[in-house]
């Protein structure tokens, strides 16, 4: 174990009753940085998450906040924390809501400047009750980073928030980031994990399977798209050895392939008069199908 | 479009210190996170109005109903029977607040993650139940400003200062065993059933415990096993009239009431969540 993560776990362990949640899991977060925790249902995600928080104790392997077993008070009080569900109460406020979690820290951010900092002061005033879903995220997400933590964990932050909202959302983790804190995002959106990361951990059945940057989890996808238009026929591509396939959009073909190189080679050699041609590695969205089907 | 420059140039960060790893929390924060819990509990318990109307108004309106307006002649004709209601009613009052403050609202927050959310913010230990406890007290105590002036005023009852004070302590520190049964249906029911739980206390024990009226003698004699039957006799004694049992028994019973249920439900809380 090293003081050099803010947050880490040790060939973690879980069970509950038959189901192995976390199997052997390592993952470490490092100060001043957006790590992404990427897997489908039941990888074991929020496991993770709560083990790093405290709320759950690994039956082997260990967990640790800014070092320490992460019950103990002190590494706690450095953590924001926006959980996927949960209710509050709709009497309350928004600015009664982020007042009381402010009071839990030793130096937060008044409620009037969290608010500003999330750009949700419109809403002070509002009963938490009568918000929609998405101004409900808005004000946990301001709930989270009230105490100026300097280790976040947002659980599906962006869950039914519309474009403007997620991008002041993106805009504030940012921000939060380059101030120097760690942030640890769990979610669907891959888009939004492809974004933001500088770090990202794909999960499949309670084994990390990669972990990288996003360009690096993206390299362990060999296949590459190729766009082109071209007159060449589409059968007559997808005849060759190194293309694994071809659709055609209007004017443009999409090929598949592992051996971009030969490909354009022989597009270039087969059509002089070929046009736009494009060569694009896998996205995040893709990598993350072909690595936790290859792991399923 | 968003407010790009508050953004990037925002000024809550201008002092954000990221490097700072020991923050300790002061003792006066601490204290004031206790507070602001227990202010934003009560805060809402008073704003949800099918809870604060009936538990606030009911005690004093059913008094006034059956010690004035039904029954004002009889009970000018017999202080005793004026004092046994003006009893009934005030443990009435109190009993409501802590079973279901603390019985439904726990089970339903409990299900909604809330709890959850709570640890994992490290709200100071046990602010979460002490702030539904002095709700609870804090209904207790408006129960009584509103029970002392009717019995007073309209109820004409001969009682003095110390006896009004020694009722309202009584009834304030009486709150804590219906909190304890509350809460310990609170930590075992989902959100529904422990409304239905809390109900199937609360209506015999208003009813089978000697509360408004005489029992048959086979009910007389279980009577003791409720916790208003206790509360109620301290209640008589404070206001001098005769009473069942001694003191300290009726002490012991509730404060033991209190403390099994409390450990109970704070094991399973920990254990379970």
């Amino acid at each position: 174990m090293s003081n050099e993560f803010w947050a880490e776990l040790s060939s973690v362990k879980k069970r509950f009753g038959k189901t192995m949640a976390l199997d052997g899991l390592d993952l470490q977060v490092r100060p001043g940085e957006l790590f992404s925790v990427l897997g489908p249902n039941g990888a074991g995600k929020s496991t993770a998450i709560s083990l790093l928080l405290g709320l759950l104790k690994p039956d082997a392997g260990a967990a640790r906040l800014f070092g320490l077993p992460p019950f103990h008070v002190e590494p706690r009080r450095q953590v924001g924390v926006m959980m996927q569900e949960v209710t509050l109460a709709p009497e309350l406020r928004v600015r009664e809501h982020i007042a009381l979690v402010a009071s839990y820290y030793p130096r937060p951010f008044t409620p009037a400047e969290a608010m500003e900092l999330t750009n949700i002061s419109s809403l002070a005033s509002r009963p938490y009750g009568k918000l929609s879903a998405g101004q409900k995220r808005q004000v946990q997400f301001t709930m989270a980073v009230c105490g100026r933590p300097k280790l976040l964990f947002l659980d599906e932050p962006s869950v039914g928030l519309d474009v403007r909202a997620r991008e002041t959302m993106w805009a504030t983790l940012r921000q939060l980031v380059r101030n120097g804190s760690s942030i640890v995002l769990t979610t669907h959106y891959l888009e939004e994990a492809e974004s933001l990361s500088n770090r990202v951990a794909v999960l499949n059945k309670g084994r990390l399977i990669a972990s990288g940057t996003v360009n690096e989890i993206r390299a362990l996808v060999v296949r590459k798209h190729i766009t082109c238009s071209t007159a060449l026929g589409a059968d007559q591509i997808a005849a060759w050895p190194e293309v694994e396939s071809v659709t055609r959009d209007q004017q443009r073909l999409q090929i598949s392939t592992s051996n971009s190189e030969a490909v354009v080679r022989r597009l270039l050699a087969a059509d002089s008069n070929l046009q736009e041609l494009e060569v694009r590695r896998a996205g995040l969205a893709e990598a993350f199908t072909e690595l936790t089907q290859e792991a399923a | 479009m968003m407010n790009a420059t508050s953004i990037e140039n925002p000024k809550p960060f201008d002092n954000f210190d990221g490097s700072s790893l020991a923050r300790a929390m002061p003792t006066g924060r601490l204290l004031r996170a206790y507070l602001m819990e227990a202010r934003f509990e009560s805060l809402r318990m008073f704003r949800v109005l099918g809870f604060s109307i009936p538990f606030l108004v009911l005690p004093a309106a059913l008094y006034l109903l059956f010690g004035v307006v039904l029954f004002g002649d009889a009970v000018r004709n017999d202080p005793a029977a004026g004092k046994f209601l003006f009893t009934a009613f005030v443990v009435f009052g109190v009993m409501g607040p802590g079973m279901f403050g603390f019985g439904a609202t726990i089970a339903t927050e409990r299900e909604q993650g809330l709890l959850t959310l709570k640890r994992a913010l490290q709200a100071p230990a046990g602010s979460y139940l002490l702030a539904k406890l002095l709700m609870t007290m804090l209904f207790a105590f408006i129960v009584m400003t509103t029970m002392i002036p009717a019995a007073l005023l309209l109820g004409h009852l001969p009682l003095t200062f110390a006896q009004c004070a020694n009722v309202t302590a009584i009834n304030i520190l009486g709150s804590l065993p219906f909190c304890a049964i509350g809460l310990f249906i609170g930590t075992r029911a989902s959100g529904k059933a422990a409304i239905a739980f809390v109900n199937l206390i609360y209506v015999p024990m208003m009813h089978v415990s000697g509360l408004f009226y005489p029992l048959p003698k086979f009910l007389r004699a279980v009577s003791p096993v409720w916790p208003t039957y206790h509360l109620q006799q301290l209640v008589l004694a404070a206001l001098g009239m005769s009473s069942y049992g001694k003191t300290t028994i009726h002490v012991v019973v509730l404060a033991g009431v209190t403390v099994l249920l409390t450990v109970l439900s704070i094991r399973r809380l920990a254990r379970v969540g």
